[in-house]
């Protein structure tokens, strides 16, 4: 039986009370804030709730027909819609430009490898609110005004809006949407059979094939069924106004093309490091196995690259995500511009702000769960 | 076994002459034949489609605006001060350059492995971005004085330079005593008469919170990693609580808590301006990202190094301090340049809450009646472009050949 040391050298107690402090300074930090924050409240006479949502947010949305008198918490969903309206466009098309120019970049042509390293290194060097501001007013704001729209390719462009084909719907479209997500799943399943075949009896599975196939018939055949349930529809400018296809604000898409743009150029990067980081020993294997120079990407580099590429590729999905913010800057009523403008109307600035960061806070979060997820599942298991 | 060595031989770089260069490179398959044709084609029309810009533009927006692109509303009778400023740190950087390749050379020498001594040429090839700006903002001058401060900054630079190469080891010891007392007097040059930093604006502020901000955010981040890093659970959720709150938001959600908010979190008398408004944003929220940059550097720390240290019987405070720090520090460097280029191409945020940095300048110069809606944000924006370019490419070069130098990731 040793004896105990004295308290003040006792292991447990010293971590126990570093612990005891640690708490309370933060304790007292946060309820010095929360102290002058009520206090200050109280004094100017503001609201300390949450029950300015249900007042009328004052706010006007452009290309929304929500109204200045609408509850702030409807307006708000609004402004999460546009920025949800930024993101999910955003992240396939930079996704799809930052892998071909990283591919690019490593390509063996000097021209095209140089081509790529212009770009990355172009737009990674310079802030991307420099980019937005760029296209928006040195682009965008010098198109011709929506009196005199220029029209080219299908494209009906003016400064304040740009029309694009987009697809009209007709009566049988909701039927269809469900028959083309049936369609989905059946090629899906028959993919993985396929997949199961392969690796059971090592006949050639072409699960691309089959799933295309049976996508492409179940399309073809509903298209026909329902009788054309969505058409292409063309922008036709007549007179003052512009009718047909997808039109969109200027600020929407200069937001889109310059932070799409600039986080490719980040993606491009990883890409390239990731292509860079598989061994050499896999390209020469490849080789040696006589695969073209297709074949050796398609079966050999990329699939190891991606394991590597894909956390830091979702931070950057995140990284846009939250610049989708600056869309304050150029007018663009996303969330961050409509809780920006409601503090401008007198609504209370911190549980306002507060209630931004917890927008972006869940989404973040979500995010982060899922590449850890990711990473675990990714690590090579080795035994 | 003996046929094996004698036809082994050494690969040597061929170069190849200009027609088997272009076959190899240019022209190898069919298919590259088409990607060149197409891309040559492309490079051509970018060349004079640039050449055509720069004759047709009329630069006179930038050459009436030098000063604010530059310092803001900084009081135009007071200019002296920044220009002072500049010669300052100009001479700092010179110094400390002087002092660190004294001080390689000593430990090479001690070591008895050769000292490479940078050449003038290669640090011209390795700042080459910088001189060109420089020359871009000395075309656009209208007056002489630019011309000056620009001379007197290289002659400082210089002379810092060989006062740090000639001075004795002993001296040597104290430089960064030397470097602290240069920035403190460039500081109070800068606030003389009055003119402190919520006066600031143009480049100046910029460069301004960008060092700022990362400097006052080190010691947090510091903190913060070490606590996330901690054998306490209480202070590991603390900290894990709070570097991934500030990460899942983005930076303007801070600025505008710091330009609306910060005032109902004070004391009723505290009024900060709004550039100290906005340092405290770009402080909480670097703190964050510092400490994950500082967690790099500790987690590339071997476990024996702790080790070891806890048989010598060093306390824990003193292991860290002493082993695991400068063993982490040394390797999040490269980490953290990166993180200071994020950070100074962030500051341009300031002008969604109305301050005047250069972004702010080029929106401001253009709604001046003289230049308003003249389209001329084709030419004022690729100014400021040019301006955070020529630092992030030279900065992350920079990294990049510290990175090599310090071996990380290598060991």
């Amino acid at each position: 039986m040793t004896a105990r040391p004295p308290l003040w050298r006792d292991l447990r107690v010293i971590r126990a009370a570093a612990q005891v402090a640690a708490l309370v300074a933060v304790g007292l930090l946060l309820y010095v804030l929360w102290f002058n924050l009520t206090n200050n409240l109280r004094r100017l006479g503001i609201t300390t709730g949450f029950d300015f949502l249900d007042l009328p947010s004052g706010v006007n949305v452009a290309d929304n027909p929500i109204s200045p008198g609408a509850p702030l918490r409807r307006t708000l969903l609004v402004g999460i819609k546009n920025t949800f309206a930024l993101v999910v466009v955003g992240i396939p098309l930079l996704t799809v430009i930052g892998v071909l120019v990283g591919v690019a970049r490593l390509s063996t042509n000097w021209l095209v490898a140089k081509a790529a390293a212009i770009y990355v290194e172009t737009l990674r060097n310079i802030p991307p609110l420099l980019v937005i501001f760029f296209v928006f007013f040195a682009v965008i704001l010098q198109l011709p005004p929506p009196r005199t729209p220029l029209v080219f390719g299908g494209l009906v462009v003016s400064n304040l809006r740009i029309t694009v084909p987009w697809v009209e719907t007709g009566p049988g479209a909701d039927l269809y949407g469900w028959a083309l997500v049936g369609g989905l799943l059946v090629a899906g399943g028959v993919a993985w059979w396929r997949t199961r075949v392969y690796e059971r009896t090592g006949r050639p599975h072409h699960r691309v094939l089959w799933a295309i196939s049976i996508l492409g018939v179940v399309a073809v055949a509903g298209w026909f069924l329902l009788d054309g349930p969505i058409r292409p529809s063309l922008p036709v400018v007549d007179g003052q106004r512009v009718s047909g296809g997808f039109s969109g604000l200027g600020a929407y898409y200069a937001m889109l093309s310059a932070l799409v743009l600039y986080t490719a150029s980040h993606v491009a990067e990883i890409v390239r490091g990731s292509i860079l980081a598989v061994p050499k020993g896999q390209t020469e294997a490849a080789l040696a196995l006589a695969l073209s120079p297709f074949q050796r990407l398609r079966h050999v580099i990329l699939p190891q690259a991606m394991r590597i590429a894909i956390p830091p590729i979702i931070s950057q999905y995140l990284n846009y995500t939250k610049n989708t913010s600056l869309g304050i800057a150029v007018g663009y009523a996303e969330i961050t511009l409509i809780v920006f403008q409601a503090i401008g109307n007198g609504r209370p600035a911190p549980q306002s702000i507060l209630l931004l960061m917890g927008a972006y806070l869940v989404f973040s979060l979500t995010i982060s769960a899922l590449v850890n997820y990711l990473n675990r599942r990714l690590r090579y298991v080795t035994n | 076994m003996a046929e094996l060595t004698e036809t082994r031989s050494i690969p040597v770089a061929v170069r190849l002459r200009p027609v088997e260069w272009a076959r190899r490179h240019l022209f190898g398959t069919w298919y590259d034949a088409a990607l060149t044709v197409v891309f040559g084609g492309l490079f051509v029309y970018g060349a004079v489609w640039l050449i055509g810009f720069l004759i047709r533009s009329d630069f006179e927006i930038l050459r009436v605006n030098l000063a604010l692109f530059m310092v803001g509303a900084y009081p135009r009778a007071e200019l002296w001060r920044p220009a002072a400023a500049t010669v300052i740190v100009a001479a700092l950087i010179g110094y400390v350059a002087g002092s660190a390749s004294a001080a390689a050379q000593a430990r090479a020498e001690e070591a008895g492995l050769p000292f490479h001594r940078a050449r003038p040429k290669e640090v011209v090839a390795r700042f080459w971005p910088v001189l060109a700006f420089i020359g871009v903002v000395l075309l656009l001058t209208s007056t002489p004085t630019p011309w000056l401060v620009v001379v007197s900054a290289l002659i400082a630079g210089v002379v810092g330079y060989l006062a740090g190469r000639g001075q004795p080891a002993p001296v040597r010891r104290f430089a960064w005593v030397w470097s602290v007392g240069l920035v403190v007097v460039a500081y109070l040059v800068l606030t003389g008469s009055g003119i402190g930093w919520d006066r600031w604006g143009g480049f100046h502020l910029n460069l301004f919170l960008t060092v700022a901000g990362i400097g006052l955010a080190f010691p947090f981040g510091l903190i913060l990693a070490l606590g996330r890093r901690s054998s306490l659970p209480a202070v590991r959720a603390v900290s894990i609580t709070y570097i991934e709150f500030i990460r899942g938001v983005p930076l303007i959600t801070l600025l505008l808590m710091g330009i609306f908010a910060l005032g109902f979190f004070l004391p009723q008398q505290l009024r900060p301006g709004d550039v100290t408004r906005v340092l405290v944003a770009i402080v909480l929220f670097e703190a964050a990202y510092v400490a994950e940059v500082v967690r790099g550097g500790l987690q590339a720390v071997p476990r024996g190094q702790v080790e070891a240290a806890q048989a010598l019987g060093l306390s824990p405070w003193k292991t860290t301090r002493l082993i695991v720090l400068p063993q982490a520090l040394r390797a999040t460097i490269p980490a953290m340049v990166g993180q200071f280029i994020s950070l100074f191409k962030d500051t341009t945020l300031v002008v969604v809450v109305g301050l005047i940095d250069i972004l702010g300048a080029s929106q401001a110069a253009n709604s001046q009646p003289e230049f308003l809606a003249q389209g001329l944000h084709e030419v004022t924006l690729p100014f400021v472009g040019l301006a955070f370019w020529v630092g992030s490419y030279t900065m992350s070069r920079e990294a990049r050949r510290l990175e090599k130098r310090l071996g990380v990731g290598e060991r």
